[in-house]
C-alpha cells in the first residue's frame, strides 16, 4: 500500500511536537526544522500531484480498516492539487515569518504553524465527513493560537470574535453531521454518495436540512456574505504571515463545498434539487459586490486587503455555484490566483507597516524601501483587482466564460465587471495615498505639522527623527513576497496548462464513480466477516 | 423519551442562541456551552434512542445500540471542552487588556491601539 498519501498529515504532526519538546528555547533550530518540514511537504505534495495527475485515485485505509467502517484518506486530483497549493504557500509564508522575525514576537509560532498545516492537509485529504470536522478543528485550534500570536489588545479582541464565530460554525457542523448520520447511517463520503442517491422523493426532509446546514458551515469558512463578518477584523488584526496563511483557509471552505456538492449532493440529485442553486449564486454575487465595495471604503490597508479577499471568495463562489465542469475548472484556477494574490498582499501590507506608524490610508512620511514595496504592491493590486496582464484577469475571463449561458448571466457579467472597476479605484487610491503622497508630506523635522496633528506617529522616536521607523525589511522578506509574485506571474504564463489541469480535475469530479468504487471496493481488514474472531 | 430528549435539545439550543446574541463575552461563552451540550445530546440521539442495550457485539444479545454516535460524541465533547477553555482564556485576555467585554466591533475603538504593543 502506498503510504505517501498520509505523509502530508503525519509529517507536520511529528515536526510540531518535536519543535515544542526539543527546541522550544532555540529559535534557530525551530526555524531549521520548520523550513525543512515545509520543504519536505512541498516535495511530497509534488510527488502526490504527479502521481494523481493521470486520474489515479490513491486510497489510504487507516489501520487497514475497509472503507465504510474505517477512516480513509483519498488522494484524487483535486485533493493533491490543493495540498500542493498549501505546501507552496506555506513555504513562502514561513520564509517571510522568519525574514520579518514575526516568529520571535511570541512563542510557539513554528509549532502552531505546523499544526495548522496538518489540519489543512488533513481537511483536503480525508474521505470521511466526521474526519473532516476533526481536521477543521485541528486547523482552527492552531489558527486561534496563530491569530493572537504576539498579543496586543486589538488582536485579542479580534481573536475572541474569530474564535467564537468559528465555534458556532463547528457546532453547526456537528448538527449537520448528526442529521446526516441519522438519515443515512454513514459518514464516509463515498458511502454517503451511494446512500443519498437511494433516498426516495418523499423522504427528503432530513437530508435536505442536513445539506443546507453543511453548506452553511462551509459558507462560514468560505466567508460568503452574509456569513463573512468574522473575516475583516481577524484577517486585519492577525500577524501578517498568519493572515497570509489564512488565505488558504477560506479556500478550505470552497474545497469542502466543491467536494461535498459534487460527490454527495451533486446537482443532478433529485433529493436536493432546487435547494441551493436558488440562492448560492446570488449570495456569491453579493459577496463579490460587498467585498469590492469594502475595498473602496476601507480606511486601513489591512482591512482593504481583507475585503478584497472576501470579494475574491465571492468570485470563486460564483464559479462554483454554477456547478458545471467549466465553472469548477474556472473556480480552481481562480482559487490558486486568489490564494497567492491575497497572501502576497497581506505580506506587502506588513512591509509597509514596518516603516509606518500604522496602516491607515493617510499620507505619512516615506517608508524605507518605498520604491520596491510600491512596485510589489502595484503588481499585487493589479493581480487582485483582475487587470491584465496577470492571472486575476485570466481567472475572471474564465469565470465570465463559464457563466456564459447561465440564467443569471447578465447579473454575473454586470457585477463581476462593476466590482472589478470599483476594486481598481480602491486599490489605486490606497496605492497613491501610501506611496506617492508620502513624498509630499512635510515631516515634523522641518517644523511643520504634517496635515493634521492626530495623524502624527505615536512612536516615541518620531519627534527626533524624520523617518521614525527607518527599518528596512529584511532581504528574506522581499524574497518571500517576490516569490509569491513570481508564482502569480508563472500562474499567468502557464495559464493554459493550469487551466487544462483544473479542467481534468473538474471532469474527474463530475464522474465520481471511480472515486466511489476505489473507496468502497478496496478490500481491507475485516471487509468480509470471517467469523473466527 | 423521544419528546423529553427532543425538547431538552430544543431548550438548550434556544437558551444558547439567546445568550450568544447578548454580545458580551461571558454570556456568549455560556451560550456556546449550552449549544455544545445541545449538539452533544443531538449527536447521541442521531443513532436512535435505545435503552439498556450494549454497543459492542456480545454472545446471546439481540438488540444493540449504535456505537458510532457514542464515539462521535466523545470526540465532540473533548473538542468543545478544549475550545471553551481556549475562548475563556482569550476572552479574559481581551477583557483585561481593553477593560471591555463586548464581542462586536466598537467603532470608536477601531484604531490601531495595539500596534505599539505588538
Amino acid at each position: 500500500m502506498m503510504h505517501w498519501i498520509a505523509l502530508p498529515i503525519i509529517l507536520p504532526a511529528f515536526v510540531a511536537p518535536f519543535i515544542v519538546l526539543a527546541a522550544r528555547y532555540h529559535i534557530g533550530i525551530q526555524r531549521v526544522l520548520s523550513v525543512a518540514g515545509v520543504l519536505a511537504l512541498v516535495a511530497i505534495a509534488l510527488g502526490l500531484a504527479v502521481q494523481s495527475a493521470d486520474g489515479t485515485i490513491t486510497l489510504y485505509q487507516m489501520s487497514d480498516w475497509a472503507a465504510p467502517f474505517g477512516i480513509v484518506l483519498v488522494g484524487d486530483t483535486l485533493s493533491t492539487f490543493m495540498v500542493l497549493l498549501t505546501a507552496i504557500l506555506a513555504l513562502f509564508v514561513l520564509l517571510y515569518a522568519i525574514g520579518s522575525e514575526w516568529d520571535t514576537r511570541g512563542r510557539h509560532f513554528h509549532a502552531l504553524f505546523q499544526f495548522q498545516l496538518m489540519g489543512i492537509m488533513g481537511a483536503f485529504l480525508t474521505g470521511d465527513l466526521f474526519n473532516l470536522f476533526v481536521f477543521f478543528e485541528v486547523l482552527l485550534i492552531a489558527s486561534y493560537g496563530l491569530m493572537i500570536h504576539a498579543g496586543g489588545t486589538m488582536r485579542l479582541r479580534a481573536g475572541v470574535q474569530y474564535v467564537l464565530f468559528n465555534l458556532v460554525g463547528s457546532t453547526l457542523f456537528l448538527f449537520a453531521l448528526g442529521s446526516i448520520y441519522a438519515e443515512t447511517g454513514t459518514l464516509n463520503m463515498a458511502d454517503l454518495a451511494n446512500r443519498v442517491a437511494l433516498i426516495g422523493p418523499e423522504e427528503t426532509v432530513g437530508i435536505r436540512v442536513a445539506a443546507v446546514l453543511l453548506l452553511l458551515v462551509f459558507a462560514i469558512k468560505a466567508a460568503l456574505v452574509p456569513l463573512h463578518f468574522w473575516l475583516p477584523s481577524s484577517y486585519a488584526e492577525a500577524p501578517a504571515p498568519v493572515a497570509a496563511l489564512f488565505a488558504i483557509m477560506t479556500k478550505v471552505g470552497a474545497y469542502a463545498i466543491i467536494r461535498v456538492f459534487t460527490l454527495i449532493f451533486p446537482p443532478s440529485l433529485g433529493a436536493t434539487a432546487g435547494l441551493f442553486d436558488l440562492w448560492l449564486l446570488p449570495a456569491a454575487l453579493v459577496s463579490l459586490a460587498i467585498g469590492m465595495t469594502g475595498v473602496l471604503a476601507a480606511k486601513k490597508l489591512d482591512r482593504l486587503i481583507a475585503f478584497s479577499v472576501i470579494g475574491s471568495m465571492g468570485m470563486v463562489m460564483i464559479a462554483i455555484s454554477l456547478f458545471t465542469p467549466e465553472g469548477i475548472a474556472a473556480a480552481l484556477y481562480y482559487i490558486v490566483h486568489s490564494t497567492l494574490a491575497g497572501a502576497a498582499l497581506f505580506l506587502i501590507a506588513d512591509l509597509v507597516r514596518t516603516g509606518r506608524a500604522d496602516l491607515t490610508l493617510t499620507p505619512q512620511p516615506v517608508i524605507a524601501g518605498n520604491a520596491l514595496t510600491a512596485a510589489l504592491f502595484f503588481v499585487g493590486a493589479i493581480a487582485m483587482a483582475g487587470l491584465p496582464p496577470l492571472s486575476g484577469f485570466l481567472g475572471k475571463l474564465l469565470v465570465l466564460n463559464a457563466a456564459y449561458g447561465s440564467t443569471l448571466m447578465v447579473w454575473i457579467w454586470v457585477i463581476v465587471l462593476g466590482a472589478s472597476l470599483i476594486s481598481i479605484v480602491g486599490f489605486a487610491r490606497a496605492g497613491s495615498t501610501l506611496f506617492w503622497k508620502s513624498h509630499s508630506v512635510v515631516t515634523a523635522e522641518e517644523g511643520d505639522i504634517a496635515l493634521s496633528p492626530d495623524l502624527q506617529s505615536p512612536d516615541p522616536l518620531s519627534p527626533d527623527q524624520p523617518y521614525p521607523n527607518l527599518h528596512r525589511p529584511a532581504i528574506l522578506s522581499y524574497v518571500a513576497v517576490g516569490g509569491l509574485i513570481a508564482l502569480l506571474a508563472a500562474h499567468t504564463v502557464f495559464a493554459g496548462q493550469v487551466h487544462g489541469y483544473t479542467s481534468t480535475i473538474a471532469a474527474q469530479l463530475f464522474a465520481p464513480e471511480p472515486y466511489i468504487s476505489t473507496v468502497l471496493d478496496t478490500p481491507g481488514k475485516l471487509s468480509e466477516p470471517t467469523g473466527d474472531h | 423519551m423521544e419528546l423529553l430528549v427532543a425538547s431538552a435539545i430544543g431548550i438548550l439550543t434556544a437558551g444558547g442562541i439567546y445568550l450568544m446574541l447578548r454580545l458580551r463575552t461571558f454570556p456568549v461563552i455560556l451560550g456556546l456551552s449550552l449549544l455544545t451540550y445541545a449538539v452533544n445530546v443531538f449527536l447521541f440521539a442521531s443513532g436512535r434512542l435505545t435503552v439498556g442495550a450494549p454497543p459492542i457485539l456480545l454472545d446471546g444479545v439481540e438488540t444493540y445500540t449504535d456505537p458510532i454516535p457514542q464515539a462521535l460524541v466523545l470526540t465532540a465533547i473533548v473538542i468543545s471542552f478544549g475550545m471553551t477553555a481556549v475562548v475563556v482564556m482569550i476572552g479574559l485576555g481581551a477583557f483585561l487588556g481593553s477593560d471591555d467585554d463586548h464581542v462586536d466591533d466598537q467603532p470608536e475603538n477601531d484604531t490601531d491601539q495595539a500596534e505599539g504593543k505588538s
